[in-house]
């Protein structure tokens, strides 16, 4: 299987792709905490993230398009939001009924919905723009950086190297089985009953982890003889320079700034 | 449609930062224990164990089951993960997946990272070994209640997990108590309905081939009763505040409001400068507009740069 169906990774030659992992970590927590603190109905302040978000798409040179296309996947969780439309108290704006049922959405009610997706929306952007542009050793180092504990990160890091041999065979497994047991597509009758279905999928599941606790153990053999003595060594990073530290402060001036525009002109 | 635990991942946005960063906290408190533990009894084999597991149970969730009419049926791995490696391993395991799929993958959000794996790896596993190693108990460790401890392990691992969902963003202000909980609990009775079936599959398939692994709880190391305890609380509680929180929203709004409060705590640094201190912006109309005009400006200006930038890059 091609690394690339998992990876988000895209190779490209833009600033964004060039800055440090860490730098970019780091804002885009930054980013995303800044959303978050925005108080609902902050309408010029989230313009000013969207632009913010879109000028570093643009600069990303990943598309933004592209972006916005992989940002679709936190709309099933708009669903969840819904009812808050109908349910806060606040002024009437319009009303209609599903049988018995009269839904009266108020004006406050609408706010907060809006605000909700706007800011998850803005979010989930600066998570694709730092996944797509950051290779995973990298973000790795950021986690270290950042202070996550070095054990965790190691096993962050085996867990990817390993993703793909598992995943691959997950697939494997999955291909074995429609070639033995019927389609698996909607609209085509498939084999046995909904519970032999269902241990079938059980036993692919015990199969794997089988699997994968086989081949932990081959792995411990292997790192032990290549001197392997529990402690997790890593190269040292760079240290930052100058400049790095002026646009981390500067990035993190400006969300401030914005934050600030946010509370003062709250709807 | 896919019947797969879409719901589970809350993405950012959708819960208030002071939910979000008392749920970091709990999390972080907690997985450091579980690193803590885990070092002092694996020694140096849990760094290749726990990454390739949780490797296979990032896999495992690809696995599917038709059920009807084009839904099927997924794994989300914590009460397996729990039975096979013990609760402090399953916890570490669930908190890689879980942060992998949100960095990686975007399934679920970074500041509600903490909050999913408060929900999928804290609570699914404490849940999930709570309600496994009760049933073993009691059925004195026979060959069917190995099978019922893991069907509901699965199950209730699924539930509860999703009444903290819906508790969360019930407390955030995101979606009312009274719909968001029942929901939750409805879609996730019927999703972890699968979760079972699969678990039960996964376990028979190991009991007939790597008995060593499940007898005597393996050579991973269990919880004692301190975990037994948490998963019992933390699934009664759930179980008691989720209906009662449910059929009383005024409840909960009340502690909404007392975060509102703490919102408007923040208050005071921004009063410094009154309401309108840019003469001639005293509405936030004319704001909005104003902030329209400025990322029109600085779009055009960025795509100007990037288009002088890319035509000397290709000249060059």
């Amino acid at each position: 299987m091609h690394l690339h169906f998992l990876d988000p990774y895209q190779e490209r030659r833009s600033p964004i792709h060039a800055a440090d992992a860490r730098i970019k970590l780091v804002l885009a927590l930054a980013f995303i905490l800044t959303c978050a603190l925005a108080p609902a109905g902050a309408w010029p302040a989230y313009i000013l993230l969207g632009v913010l978000i879109l000028v570093v798409e643009m600069f990303s040179e990943l598309g933004v398009g592209w972006v916005l296309k992989r940002s679709a996947l936190v709309l099933p969780f708009v669903l969840a939001a819904l009812p808050v439309i109908f349910t806060l108290p606040g002024e009437p704006l319009f009303r209609f009924s599903i049988g018995s049922w009269v839904l009266q959405a108020s004006q406050p009610g609408l706010e907060r919905f809006a605000s909700i997706v706007l800011k998850s929306w803005l979010s989930v952007q600066a998570a694709i723009v730092l996944a797509s542009s950051t290779p995973f050793p990298g973000l790795l180092a950021a986690m270290r950086a950042i202070g996550l504990p070095r054990l965790l990160v190691a096993v962050f890091g085996l867990m990817w190297r390993y993703l793909f041999v598992l995943v691959d065979e997950a697939l494997r497994l999955m291909r074995a089985r429609s070639a033995r047991s019927g389609y698996d597509q909607p609209g085509r009758r498939t084999g046995g009953s909904l519970a032999w279905r269902a241990s079938v999928t059980g036993g692919m599941a015990g199969n794997l982890f089988l699997r994968a606790i086989e081949r932990a153990d081959r792995i411990y053999m292997a790192m032990l003889s290549r001197g392997y003595d529990g402690e997790v060594r890593s190269m040292p990073m760079p240290a930052l320079r100058r400049a790095h530290w002026l646009v981390v402060g500067f990035g993190i001036a400006l969300l401030a700034f914005i934050l600030l525009l946010a509370n003062l002109f709250k709807g | 449609m896919l019947l797969k635990p879409v719901l589970m991942h809350i993405p950012d946005g959708f819960l208030s930062v002071v939910v979000s960063i008392i749920l970091w906290v709990v999390t972080i408190a907690v997985v450091a224990y579980a690193l803590k533990r885990l070092s002092a009894e694996l020694g140096e084999r849990q760094v290749p164990l726990m990454g390739v597991l949780a490797a296979a149970i990032f896999a495992g969730q690809m696995l599917n089951f038709t059920v009807a009419g084009g839904t099927s049926g997924h794994l989300m791995g914590a009460a397996i993960a729990t039975i096979l490696l013990g609760p402090w391993a399953a916890i570490l395991v669930m908190t890689c997946v879980v942060g992998v799929q949100a960095l990686i993958f975007q399934d679920g959000g970074l500041l509600a990272l903490g909050a999913n794996i408060f929900n999928m790896g804290l609570v699914g596993v404490a849940v999930s070994y709570a309600v496994y190693q009760t049933v073993k108990k009691l059925t004195g460790g026979r060959k069917w209640g190995l099978f019922v401890g893991g069907a509901l392990a699965a199950w209730f691992s699924i539930e509860i997990a999703a009444l903290g969902v819906g508790l969360q963003l019930a407390l955030s202000g995101t979606s009312p108590a009274n719909l968001a909980i029942p929901a939750m609990a409805g879609i996730h009775a019927l999703i972890g309905l699968g979760e079972a079936l699969i678990t039960v599959g996964a376990l028979a398939f190991l009991y007939a081939s790597r008995r060593d692994l499940l007898e005597a709880g393996s050579s991973a190391p269990q919880g004692g009763w301190l975990v037994w305890a948490a998963g019992l609380l933390i699934a009664l509680a759930l179980a008691v505040a989720s209906p009662l929180a449910s059929a009383n929203p005024d409840g909960l709004e009340w502690v909404a409001e007392q975060k509102g409060f703490l919102d408007a705590a923040q208050g005071p640094l921004y009063h410094i400068i009154p309401d309108y201190v840019f003469p001639g912006v005293s509405n936030e109309g004319a704001a909005t507009i104003i902030a329209g005009i400025v990322g029109v400006l600085i779009v055009f200006g960025a795509a100007l740069a990037l288009a002088y930038t890319r035509r000397k890059r290709t000249a060059a």
